[in-house]
């Protein structure tokens, strides 16, 4: 077995260079993505440069009434902080659906962001895929592909990504902020996620070293009421088919502010951009919802066993306006 | 490296590789922990990092230095058992005996939080307690009899 490294840094600084200088380092925050990979044999770091002593835990809103949280909180504090589950009900809500409490209370939000596709052709370490051995192929395509995406694929990949909290950050616009190498920068959450196109094997535009430090969600007035639903195989402690974020305003009967956000669906956490467009000063009705989720779905290029998420998701968008129009969860 | 579980300080040399999981079997003896699936999807090898439940298998030991372990071995008083394990044995809920260690662990942080009022708040805490015996309805009877109990010494039922 390959020797592997391991070293704790408690500074940013010390984080950055140590990663940044060494090709075969990585991160190690919770763990419960990194040494799941490293075991299976699709991650082969020869160092592991452990950050959970870095002080990036904060849980706080923002002067404008947004909220700020540290890369290094974990799932489960910030699921039940008060300042999410009242101002950004969805945020909270996808975290609490996803994974179980152990690995809530092990992972860490930058983590989340950062998790792997839970492609089985990807995880098995053997079988052709682009994403881990760019070049191979995809086995997904024409192989078992029920839990693929239908959006934002290309002819090299169609994982999804498996962020349930991504999901409701893309609605929310959050901004991803981040130390690396060549200093400080912040991104959009949007442009955090690269579709997969000819390179599946990038999936951020991070360099090599960066650091995320922490995340930023910005206050929206619709975002009190927002809400996550997540349909899957089973009840609790499954991955989504199909989830959706939906926060809605309806002034006078007319659509006056819309966030609609889909996983299980897309190779990234799924901006329903069509859809907003399509709703946005239009009425509130649920003929108008049906027709701007039709309107999403239209570019979906679906394969063989995978096909039962186009419907599902415009039903799953349907539902999850309305309940949001009515007041929330 | 030097790990301290359920109150005792070990020194021990290990590759950064090891699972908190393997050196609490294979190096210290405490086999209470068990190995499922080790891959985080059963927790069957739930412990405690710094009292709150974790998964054993993907947690590196090296990472656990200055760290409070709790596993199975260590949340019983001396001269008997947890109220926890009591009712679970009342209530018989196991059958063969593998998952239930981290069930326990689990059981008993649930019960210690709060958030156990519901059945359907029990199983959303518990979902990541696999049990391939589906001994489930007898483990929420066992949660259900120690919170029924401990809010009457507590004076608020
Ligand atoms: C059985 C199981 C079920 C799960 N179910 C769900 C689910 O339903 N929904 C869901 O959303 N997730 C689910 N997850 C995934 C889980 O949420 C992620 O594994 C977790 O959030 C990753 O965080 P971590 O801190 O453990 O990351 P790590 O494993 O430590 O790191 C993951 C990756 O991110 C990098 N990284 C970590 N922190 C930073 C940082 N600050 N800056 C730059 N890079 C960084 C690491 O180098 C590594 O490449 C599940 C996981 C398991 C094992
Ligand atoms: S879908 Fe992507 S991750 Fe899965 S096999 Fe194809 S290239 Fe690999
Ligand atoms: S052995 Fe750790 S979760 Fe299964
Ligand atoms: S008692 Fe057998 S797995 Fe739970």
């Amino acid at each position: 077995m390959r020797p592997l490294g391991y070293t704790r840094v408690s500074t940013v600084d010390t984080a950055v260079a140590a990663v940044g200088a060494d090709a075969t380092s990585t991160f190690l925050a919770g763990g419960t993505t990194e040494v799941d990979l490293i075991r299976l044999g699709v991650s082969r770091p020869d160092v592991l440069v452990d950050i959970n002593s870095l002080p990036l835990k904060e849980i706080a809103y923002t002067n404008d009434g947004g909220l700020r949280i540290g890369a290094l909180a974990r799932m489960s504090d910030v699921a039940r902080s008060p300042e999410v589950t009242y101002n950004f009900p969805a945020l909270s809500q996808s975290l609490l659906l996803g994974a179980s409490e152990q690995l809530r209370n092990m992972a860490s939000m930058g983590g989340n962001l950062c998790q792997r596709t839970r492609c089985a052709y990807f995880r098995d370490a053997v079988s052709p895929c682009n994403k881990r051995e760019p070049g191979t192929g995809c086995s997904a395509l024409d192989g078992l592909n029920r839990g693929h995406a239908v959006l934002g694929t290309s002819e090299q990949c169609i994982a999804t990504h498996p962020s349930d909290a991504g999901v409701a950050m893309v609605a929310f616009d959050a901004i991803v902020h981040t130390v690396g190498p060549s200093g400080a920068r912040s991104i959009p959450i949007d442009d955090f996620y690269l579709l997969p196109g000819a390179s599946p094997d990038v999936e951020h535009p991070l360099e090599h070293g960066e650091l995320i430090v922490g995340i930023e969600v910005p206050p929206a007035p619709s975002a009190r009421r927002s809400l996550y639903l997540k349909f899957r195989d089973r009840q609790s402690y499954e991955f989504a088919l199909v989830s959706v974020a939906a926060a809605i305003e309806v002034r006078e009967g007319r659509v006056a502010d819309v966030r609609l956000a889909l996983g299980g669906v897309g190779t990234k956490p799924w901006r329903a951009r069509r859809a907003e467009v399509a709703l946005t000063g239009g009425p509130a009705t649920p003929q108008a919802f049906a027709n701007a989720a039709a309107h999403e779905l239209e570019p979906a290029s679906p394969r063989r066993y995978n096909a039962f998420k186009v419907p599902m998701a415009q039903r799953a968008m349907v539902r999850a306006l309305t309940r949001a129009m009515n007041g929330g969860a | 490296m030097s790990m301290r579980v359920n109150g005792d300080l070990h020194e021990i040399g290990l590759e950064p590789r090891v699972s908190l999981l393997d050196a609490l079997r294979d190096h210290l003896g405490l086999t209470g922990s068990k190995k499922g699936c080790d891959q985080g999807t059963c927790g069957a090898c739930t412990v405690w990092v710094q009292g709150r439940p974790v998964l054993a298998c993907l947690t590196l030991a090296v990472a656990c230095e200055d760290r409070e372990i709790t596993t199975i071995e260590g949340i019983a008083p001396a001269d008997g058992l947890h109220p926890v394990q009591r009712a679970f044995i009342e209530h018989d809920a196991f059958q063969c005996g593998y998952c239930t260690s981290g069930q326990i662990m689990s059981a008993v942080a649930l019960l210690r939080d709060g958030g156990a009022e519901t059945d359907d708040e029990i199983a959303e805490y518990m979902s990541g307690n696999i049990c391939r015996c589906a001994a489930y309805p007898n483990i929420r009877a066992a949660i259900r009899e120690v919170r029924d109990a401990d809010l009457e010494t507590s004076g608020r039922a």
